[in-house]
């Protein structure tokens, strides 16, 4: 079975909703520990919500030197998939795996809403099962979600089709070119910051769109073995 | 110079500050009584501060000894835990418990906003993990001065920010609450907090110390100097001139500590490595090491040294004061204090041993070698004054009660009735709250089922059987100053509706009492009403008193607080599934009101909008009704007859309809009955609900109401146009009622 690894930060929050996502979307999870130098042979890896380290300093400054993202780093590099959820989009961007940074909102509360977004590219790993210009309700829910990166770099992305999500109905937080998710240029990494986990039961979420960021996952792992 | 126990005996006529610590004269004589000599100065801060109002429930006691008569059965089983404990514990089926409680932080919240708030969520989360649980959800009610006054700008987005600052970094969704606005809560906004837990029957924890030999640890964040306040006094009788300066009286939160010591303590439990524990709230040290003592078997000995400090230059009596929060306090039977350490060191969670438990029956604490404390820990934390302080009836009541609201001048013309819709829907007490409650995160854990603006927040405990809790708090204490006793009852129905409108069975209660000063006679009345209105209340319904908290000297400068009993119960849904929301959801649904519709228009809001005026008698309340309709709405989610179900309160009728529509944007077409129509739209006879189901649910859904005795009334449908339509009267599109509803916050708040 695949094995998808969530990573547990001291101050993770999401953690455990992310680990249900990925058991409903039928793969196994698998905890990891900040403090662990091991990512026990998993296929992918999820970095959570939540507040690591209190988001004190910068949001995922800290996090990003834990013993675990050392392997993060490298095996995203190699081109496993990592998709990072808000604060784990936070750390992503603080580790490098993907460009610029987030800042605190511009209407300076924390938001919690369920976003429209628009999925822009179906070129990544964990958006191959969407179809371009989708439209979706993903939780969004932040203090610091306001993706900002320097004018080449913004030109670079959009130039190079990795944004992967963009607010619609509206930009929650002043992000720039109103984008919600980006993706490394080899489509492998995803950082977002509205909450697919959120988004797989009716239950308890506003839609079940997230199930496709799993069937998507899939779908790429499938293709691969094939 | 430190005064130790041989020092006070050596010198008995030292004068000390206890006026300054806000003990009477009988009070500080009685210490003295219990100890045969002065108390030293560490003494006298632990007394004052247990001896507090806050901590030792001195003027409210006799009353809330009245909620014994309840009995400790809720319908679904005997209360596991109840009054007394850290929170109470209910029994919800499986091998599953829930523990749940509300308090309240009011002055702090008033003094720093955020701090106060955030504050205020972190002890209560503690007192629910002292239980054995694991924290999964949190509510606040919430009471401001008027939304227009300047400094409600200043209280209202600190304290909503702390609250969601500090909820959201725990990771707990908030499921529900209040914001209420009102004059009298301008210079003394409230700030109640519930946090609801669960745990399974076996891992229940009540704090205690026993075991002799077992050791005392002290484990979270380091002691500071914040939350002493008044205690400074003390110390700068012991240092000299350049010793530290005055402390500050507000506690600052670390919601990231919080998380850390949640997960921490959870893990602890887990490997059943504690015997007692007890959190650091109110108190701090001195609470805790006097209530672990007197609870337990045997004493304790307490080195104060090992106390690890955020501030070198803290006094020992400021140590027992301090109130630094994420702090707590465990007993450890001794082979088990290395793997506690373990787990402690794995969560970065510094832990202490401080002291063990002795033999003796003393609380003996020393510092640098001698011995500063040395008493009865029973006479710190359970032997206070108790008061039983004069009360009687307002003298004003009597007019205040004739001046009903019924003699008002009404609305009769379709247009005057839409106008007065409109009013009322953009006045802030009824108006759009998303603002607020869109800074909270509701969604964490992934178990929120339902949250607000539904009429109950609804998490799912167990996902194999879909077994969950619902919780939902109210008061309306425009009714309860009118009438304190029947306005704690209103307030008990209300909740009770909101959970069972939900599809939940209610099962148990807990209480934020907070009203003014207990030193008038008129207020102490109004809380002896409120209390004697909830017991007979509770007795009706048949849901226990699980705990709660009273929250005394609530005023602006002079003028107390309305008396704002707010009560909070706890629903269980045997699968969240059946749940019933609150919008409509389907074009061609009927829509029905249940309950009859009385002429209850005094404390009623369209009394406040629309003629300032607050005077007559409210709506009487009536148990047995409520518990029918309780019946019919929880079978009704059982067979799923229901689309939607909300309760019918503040705003009356017009305020459901409104809200029932905009929660997914659909129309209604309706026509009221005969009568008085502003009396149809506006009263707020409570018993009512509304509901829109399917047509082919409407005879077994009649058949059902007919059973239990319920008056049914249809008044329209669910319509596919975005219109509220009363025949006859007026045609509102819901764009222009929600241009109304939505503006008034963001307008306040400046975005």
């Amino acid at each position: 079975m695949t094995r998808i690894g969530v990573v547990t930060f001291p101050g993770s929050l999401d953690d455990h909703d992310a680990q249900r996502a990925v058991r409903i979307a039928g793969f196994e999870p698998v905890p990891l520990w900040h403090a662990s130098d091991s990512l026990q042979g998993v296929d992918a890896v999820i970095l959570p919500g939540g507040f690591s380290y209190g988001d004190y300093l910068r949001c995922g400054a800290i996090a990003r030197f834990s013993p675990v993202m050392a392997e993060v780093i490298a095996a995203a590099n190699d081109g496993m998939p990592v998709l990072g959820i808000c604060n784990g989009f936070q750390v992503l961007c603080e580790a490098h795996l993907l460009p610029g940074a987030l800042i605190r909102n511009d209407v300076r509360t924390f938001v919690c809403k369920d976003q429209r977004l628009r999925v822009e590219t179906r070129d990544t790993v964990w958006t191959c099962d969407f179809t371009d210009g989708d439209e979706i309700t993903i939780v969004l829910k932040n203090g610091e979600g306001g993706y900002v990166a320097d004018a080449e770099t913004i030109k670079r992305l959009e130039g190079e089709n990795q944004v992967v999500f963009r607010y619609l109905d509206g930009n929650p937080n002043g992000s720039l070119n109103d984008i919600a998710g980006i993706t490394n240029a080899r489509g492998n990494v995803v950082g977002l910051m509205p909450h697919p986990e959120h988004n797989v039961e009716e239950l308890t979420g506003p839609s079940i769109d997230g199930r496709r960021f799993f069937s998507s996952l899939s779908r790429y792992l499938g293709a691969l073995i094939a | 110079m430190v005064d130790t126990v041989s020092s006070a005996a050596a010198n008995p006529d030292t004068e000390q500050p206890w006026a300054e610590l806000g003990l009477k004269a009988d009070e500080y004589a009685r210490i003295r009584e219990i100890l045969g000599r002065r108390p030293t100065s560490c003494e006298l801060a632990m007394y004052s501060v247990m001896w507090s109002e806050h901590c030792s429930y001195k003027s409210s006691k006799v009353h809330l000894a009245k909620f014994a008569e309840v009995g400790k059965d809720t319908p679904r089983g005997p209360l596991l835990a109840g009054i007394g404990e850290q929170a109470g514990v209910v029994d919800i089926g499986g091998d599953w418990a829930v523990t749940f409680k509300i308090e309240s932080h009011n002055h702090p919240s008033y003094v720093e906003p955020y701090q106060g708030a955030a504050t205020g969520v972190g002890g209560i989360v503690r007192d629910i993990l002292a239980m054995g649980a694991r924290p999964i959800g949190v509510m606040d009610p919430l009471r401001f001065g008027p939304l227009d006054a300047p400094d409600t700008a200043r209280v209202l987005p600190g304290i909503v920010a702390g609250v969601g600052g500090y909820g959201n970094c725990l990771g707990l969704p908030n499921i529900g609450g209040e914001v209420v606005f009102d004059p009298t809560y301008y210079g003394n906004p409230l700030v109640n907090a519930l946090c609801v837990g669960v745990l399974k029957h076996d891992d229940l924890h009540l704090a205690f110390a026993r075991g002799t030999g077992n050791k005392v640890i002290l484990y979270g964040a380091a002691t500071g100097g914040d939350g002493i306040g008044g205690a400074s006094i003390l110390a700068s009788e012991t240092f000299d001139a350049d010793g530290p300066a005055k402390r500050p009286s507000v506690q600052v939160g670390d919601p990231f500590m919080e998380k850390l010591l949640i997960e921490c303590t959870l893990e602890l439990f887990a490997e059943e490595l504690i015997s007692g524990i007890q959190d650091l709230g109110a108190a701090g040290l001195s609470c805790a090491t006097s209530e672990l003592a007197s609870a337990g078997d045997g004493g304790m000995h307490v080195t104060l040294d090992l106390v690890p400090l955020r501030d070198s230059t803290l006094a020992p009596e400021e140590i027992l004061m301090s109130e630094s929060q994420e702090r707590m306090m465990a007993v450890v039977e001794p082979q088990h204090v290395d793997r506690f350490m373990e787990i402690c060191a794995k969560w970065d969670v510094l832990a202490t041993v401080v002291g063990e438990v002795t033999d003796g029956d003393r609380l003996i604490i020393e510092w640098r070698g001698e011995v500063v404390v040395d008493v009865d820990p029973a006479t710190v934390a359970h032997e206070g004054p108790v008061y039983d302080r004069p009360y009687h009836r307002p003298v004003w009541l009597d007019e205040l009660n004739a001046n009903s609201a019924n003699a008002l001048p009404r609305p009769f013309e379709g247009a005057e009735l839409g106008a007065t819709l409109l009013r009322l829907v953009g006045s802030p007490n009824l108006c759009d709250k998303s603002w607020i409650t869109d800074q909270y995160d509701r969604y964490v854990r992934g178990n929120s089922v339902l949250a607000q603006p539904e009429d109950s927040g609804m998490l799912r405990i167990d996902e194999e059987t879909g077994l969950g809790v619902a919780l939902a708090t109210d008061c309306n204490a425009r009714f309860a100053y009118l009438n304190p006793y029947l306005g704690a009852q209103l307030a008990l129905c209300e909740a009770y509706r909101n959970v069972a409108t939900s599809g939940a069975d209610p099962v148990a209660i807990t209480d934020c009492l907070n009203f003014g000063n207990p030193e008038d006679p008129e207020v102490m009345w109004q809380f002896s009403e409120a209390i004697l209105g909830l017991v007979d209340g509770c007795k009706a319904l048949g849901t226990p008193v699980t705990g709660g908290n009273v929250s005394f000297y609530n005023q602006t400068g002079e003028a107390n607080i309305l008396p704002t009993p707010v009560v909070g119960v706890l629903g269980v849904i045997d699968d969240v599934a059946d749940r019933t929301p609150m919008g409509f959801a389907f074009e061609g649904d009927a829509v029905f009101v249940i309950g009859e519709t009385r002429e209850d228009l005094s404390g009623s809001a369209w009394a406040d909008v629309m003629h300032q005026h607050l005077g007559g008698m409210p709506p009487v309340p009536d148990f047995d009704h409520e518990q029918r309709l309780g019946r019919v709405l929880v079978a009704a989610a059982k067979r799923h007859l229901l689309s939607s179900a909300h309760d019918l309160a503040d705003g009356g009728l017009s305020q459901a309809l409104v809200e029932s529509c905009l929660r997914k944007n659909l129309g209604v077409s309706l026509t009221l009955p005969e009568g008085d129509w502003c009396v149809q739209l506006f009263s707020e006879t409570p018993g009512r609900v509304l509901v829109s189901l399917r047509a082919s649910s409407v005879a077994e859904f009649s058949a059902l109401c007919a059973e239990q005795g319920l008056p049914l009334t249809r008044l329209g449908e669910v319509t596919g146009n975005a219109d509220l339509e009363v025949h006859g009267a007026f045609t509102l599109t819901l764009a222009e009622i929600r241009s109304h509803w939505a503006a008034p916050l963001p307008a306040a708040m400046g975005h």
